[in-house]
């Protein structure tokens, strides 16, 4: 982990953003932890929550604290997002309490870029759809879901915060494709009014 | 367009998050077997025009292998369910004999 006594790590792209007909921003960088194991386990699930300061959040949910959240990814992985500043904490506290073998964790702040598309929640909602194939409509894309999905032709994931806002994360080693298709989406001209 | 509801995470989506994994509920056949019995495990694949059973993984998603019943023509699907059975769930097959009277798979009817 030589990422932990170099210079600070930075966003794959150096925080690239584009104005359209909604804004595309990738996001500072961020603390991220995989956690794989049993989900009912006492131990992940105090770990889990602790650190994230939130409940445990239900299947297909993301649960939010600021810049702080727990998703649920699959029935045996969650996602532990935490500000860039609380790192090295997150991993003494991780490894503290996850030493049982079966209960898995890895550092994935660096494997991983994060975006924000956002403006108008109609619009919003709408590049994400051009992207993936995800029903992103109000009713079905809530507050508080998160959806592991393709965008284009790489894996990725969207959760909504809140109104007019989607995030969206991938592997950083496709960054800048999906920054592309992210703008591209987002090119003013291109509206579909699908939600609006 | 296949419209598949993953039963590991819930996620109802459509065939390219997916992956088909073949045909579903093969007997694993060891090095105990005899020649016969290892060739069927090994390269005997049914091919149906109708029912169908196989293995599916939600690649692009939880990333959990599950089973799915299916007809190859009208591409409905009968139901999905979990990778741990070696036999589809008796309401799966209900749903396919009421709506194929009849229909046989291996020794699956
Ligand atoms: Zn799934």
């Amino acid at each position: 982990m030589s990422d932990l006594t170099g210079p600070a790590p930075v966003p794959a792209l150096g925080g690239a953003a584009f104005d359209g007909y909604v804004r595309i921003a990738e996001a500072p960088q961020g603390a991220m932890f995989t956690l794989r194991g049993d989900l009912s386990s006492a131990a992940l699930k105090t770990a889990a929550t602790k650190l994230a300061a939130v409940d445990m959040p239900e299947q297909g949910r993301v649960a939010l604290n600021g810049e702080r959240a727990l998703a649920w990814m699959s029935p045996d992985e969650l996602l532990l997002l935490a500000p860039w500043a609380e790192h090295a904490s997150v991993v003494a506290q991780l490894d503290a309490a996850l030493d049982d073998p079966a209960l898995n964790w890895v550092d994935v702040s660096q494997a991983r870029a994060r975006f924000a598309i956002s403006g108008p929640d109609g619009l919003v909602r709408e590049v994400a759809a051009k992207l993936a194939p995800v029903d992103f409509s109000p009713s079905a894309f809530t507050p508080g879901s998160f959806r592991r999905s393709r965008i284009g032709q790489v894996a990725g994931a969207f959760w909504c915060p809140g109104p007019g806002r989607i995030e969206v994360v991938c592997f950083r080693s496709v960054a800048e494709y999906v920054f592309t298709l992210l703008r591209d989406a987002a090119r003013p001209g291109s509206e579909v009014r699908l939600y609006a | 367009m296949l419209l598949l509801d993953c039963p590991c995470c819930g996620v109802r989506g459509e065939e390219t998050e997916f992956h088909c994994g073949g045909e579903a509920h093969i007997t694993r056949e060891g090095p105990a077997s005899d020649d016969a019995a290892f060739e069927h495990y090994m390269f005997e694949r049914v091919n149906p025009r109708g029912v169908h059973f196989e293995r599916w993984r939600h690649v692009a998603g939880c990333g959990k292998w599950f089973h799915a019943a299916r007809d190859t023509v009208t591409l409905e699907i009968w139901g999905t369910y979990p990778a741990q059975t070696t036999r589809p769930p008796e309401e799966v097959l209900e749903t396919i004999r009421a709506a194929r009277p009849g229909f046989k798979w291996r020794d699956i009817a």
